[in-house]
């Protein structure tokens, strides 16, 4: 035990005690939030200061007045069809819209026309302006004044709230819980990525080094392996740690440079629905701040360290057994669709399925099957997930990754030592079954 | 008393055979040549007896004891093919592979300084091995294998990579090491290193051990019962077989023993002029291998 422990000391400590590491342990929570921000910048600073477009109607129909927006502004006029084009093609336009005589109950052949391909945007915005000038166009000939139509029209918000057997309230908002099991997500199967392979590196690198021979002469390939993969594992889980802190560190300083902390008394009244609902009930920020501050925190941190340990666990073991099993790591690709293509998998299905509905079967076996749990469980943990799921699953990555130690463990044994032979999934099988 | 007995290994890889019922006695103190061509199993004989892979059958008793994951702190083991973390220190690679064979951490840290000092890299200990030319990384490897004090050390081709200067410098702490009784294995190619250093020795061939026991009696057991007789004698007295090369008036020639005793030949010379010195031939290791290889592998 105390080998292993000797193992674990120095893939930890040549890892951490790299220049790179710590520089990418401090950067990273720097760096993207700083290019989030440049994005944001960048986008903000691109709709206020462009000059508004302009966009040429010609309504044979003498119906539509579309409202101008911030970006784009109509003029009316009854040029004809090719002038319209040509102030286009001429850049005196933006772009062109044409609105033929219409039967006003099947609107068809209404064209735009523009030198640049439309953005989504645009069309989205000039279809629900339409439509909602045919509606009440349609509406007054029917005789309803529009003044009504403008009176009845309502805004809703839906609020939602959880209850549990307890009879505990909490406010969710989907959207927050949506981010969070997203990012969680994501971090889970870019850090197994990460991780993984480093130890493949680490085993390639003993290998074709020969210091493997030494090295299993002093201590067995197993406690080896296992050493490697703790080792390897406790980096992993000091840069999540430096992160958590540095991110903390660094939104509470952004939030007070903001000036967006609140009163005391506010947060404490917000944390108390029903007197909340009576404040603010439809305000989106503070549903926001509500939601997060029904999100348990500390369950999601543990569960989130439980899922990537035991994820990085499970495919860890694979990715060493990969490296046991090659001399180069140019030859890694033949052997890793086993470990890409269930990661896929995961990540997919957290995407398709368990952010969209995290209760539905295919998310429920989505985050119970050890390849696929680590990934998957962290898209349903943030809207809460019931006891016994949440037990099963963890069960059974435990189960999985001890059962994948144990096959890795005997392919690495056999692997470590075999240089220069063409070694298929055939070899690996014969691996695997020889005691 | 044996420090190894090896008792009937067989291990197979696939169809090929790499031991078969391989058998060896090796005695405590002294330095044991292991020979072989390439492929004849010695790798593979080396990895059992340090633990790296299991043989099919068979056994080996380290002292007596049947070969236990707690005697790999009392075997020191140099691959043939030499490996060290490149980016590591030398100092704390030494310390690391100290304390992977067992020692004690206050131990290891006295033990790597002296054999800094000792082998005379002590001002290279915070370089990385990549910083290090290629005779001081196998000084830093050989350290490696000895820097737990075993009992047992065994080299595979020890002197492969070094320079002449610094082969003669492990030689010398090879015949050191030997004088404080510690048992050396020799696994090598090089006949002339194995003539100087080896007591013992055995030979494997196609996976069966072929030969063993000491130097001299295998040198014995090879020798070709010829004569090299060199005498002062005009060259025409000679009779034309003996094939005699004339020097300064010295005939020097090679004779067989025959029927006859190194007496009665000795004798025989005599009476062709003044004998100047009369010499049983032996082979030298080389030449035995090489006939030892060739007639086992036309069977």
């Amino acid at each position: 035990m105390s080998k292993v422990w000797l193992v674990i000391k120095r893939e930890y400590l040549s890892r951490v005690q790299k220049k790179s590491f710590l520089l990418a342990t401090i950067l990273t929570p720097l760096v993207f939030p700083a290019i989030m921000g440049l994005f944001l910048w960048i986008a903000v600073g691109e709709s206020s200061s462009s000059a508004l477009r302009i966009i040429e109607v010609v309504d044979d129909n003498n119906l539509f007045f579309l409202e101008s927006s911030e970006q784009y502004a109509f003029s009316f006029s009854n040029t004809s069809l090719e002038d319209a084009k040509s102030m286009v093609q001429n850049g005196e336009r933006f772009g062109f819209l044409y609105i033929p005589n219409l039967d006003l109950t099947r609107p068809v052949g209404i064209t735009y026309y523009a030198e640049k391909n439309p953005s989504m945007g645009l069309i989205s915005f000039l279809e629900s302006n339409l439509k909602r000038r045919i509606e009440e166009q349609r509406l007054f000939e029917s005789g309803i004044d529009p003044e009504v139509i403008n009176a009845y029209r309502t805004k809703v918000a839906i609020q939602s709230i959880t209850l549990d057997n307890k009879g505990d309230e909490k406010i969710t908002d989907a959207t927050v819980n949506y981010a969070i099991g997203f990012m969680a997500g994501i971090m889970i199967y870019i850090f197994i990525f990460i991780y993984g392979n480093q130890i493949m590196q680490g085993v390639i690198e003993e290998k074709s080094s020969r210091i493997i021979e030494i090295l299993i002469s002093s201590i067995r390939p197993f406690q080896l392996m296992m050493g490697k993969i703790i080792g390897i594992g406790a980096v992993g889980l000091t840069q999540f740690l430096i992160w958590v802190v540095l991110i903390g560190g660094i939104s509470s300083v952004i939030i007070g440079y903001f000036g967006m902390q609140m009163p005391q008394q506010q947060i404490m009244d917000l944390a108390n629905p029903e007197m909340s609902q009576m404040i603010n009930g439809d305000n989106d920020i503070y549903k926001i701040i509500q939601t997060i501050q029904g999100i348990d925190f500390f369950q999601l941190t543990l569960t989130f360290v439980f899922y990537f340990l035991g994820g990085y666990l499970l495919y860890g073991a694979f990715f060493a057994a990969v490296g046991a099993a090659i001399d180069t790591p140019s030859e890694a690709q033949q052997f890793m669709l086993p470990i890409t293509i269930p990661l896929l998998i995961g990540y997919m299905g957290l995407f398709v399925f368990v952010l969209n509905d995290p209760n539905s079967n295919v998310s429920f076996w989505l985050s119970i099957v050890p390849f696929t749990s680590p990934i998957a469980m962290m898209g349903r943990v943030s809207y809460g997930v019931p006891f016994w799921d949440l037990a099963l699953s963890m069960g059974l990555l435990i189960t999985g990754f001890l059962f994948s130690t144990w096959v890795a463990g005997k392919i690495y044994r056999i692997g470590i030592l075999i240089h220069g032979t063409k070694v298929d999934y055939k070899t690996i099988w014969r691996w695997i079954k020889t005691n | 008393m044996a420090i190894l007995e090896i008792e009937h290994l067989n291990k197979a890889y696939g169809p090929n055979k790499a031991l078969s019922d391989v058998s060896l006695s090796i005695p405590e103190g002294g330095i044991f040549g292991l020979l072989g061509p390439n492929g004849a199993g010695k790798t593979t004989l080396i990895r059992i007896i340090n633990q790296i892979i299991e043989a099919d059958q068979g056994q080996v008793l380290f002292k007596g004891e049947k070969l236990h994951p707690k005697h790999i702190s009392r075997i020191g083991y140099l691959p043939e093919e030499r490996g060290l973390y490149k980016k590591m220190k030398v100092w704390d690679q030494l310390i690391y592979f100290a304390r992977l064979k067992g020692m004690p951490a206050a131990t290891a840290k006295e033990k790597v300084t002296y054999w800094l000092k000792k082998m005379d890299i002590n001002s290279w200990k915070d370089k990385r091995i990549d910083d290090l030319s290629k005779g001081m990384a196998q000084k830093v490897q050989f350290i490696s294998t000895i820097i737990h004090e075993p009992e047992l050390l065994i080299l595979d081709e020890p002197f492969s990579g070094f320079d002449p200067i610094n082969a003669e410098i492990i030689k010398d702490e090879i015949l050191e090491l030997r004088d404080k009784g510690i048992t050396l294995v020799l696994s090598t190619h090089r006949m002339e290193s194995v003539e100087l250093l080896c007591d013992q020795i055995a030979m494997i061939h196609k996976s069966y051990k072929i030969l063993e026991g000491s130097l001299e009696d295998i040198k014995q057991q090879f020798r070709p019962n010829k004569y090299k007789v060199s005498l002062i004698s005009s060259d025409d007295s000679l009779p034309l077989e003996f094939g005699a090369h004339l020097k300064n008036g010295v005939a020097t020639f090679t004779l067989p023993l025959g029927q006859n005793s190194p007496n009665q030949l000795l004798l025989k010379m005599m009476s062709y002029g003044e004998v100047v010195s009369f010499q049983e031939i032996l082979p030298s290791m080389e030449e035995i291998f090489i006939q030892q290889v060739k007639e086992y592998s036309n069977e």
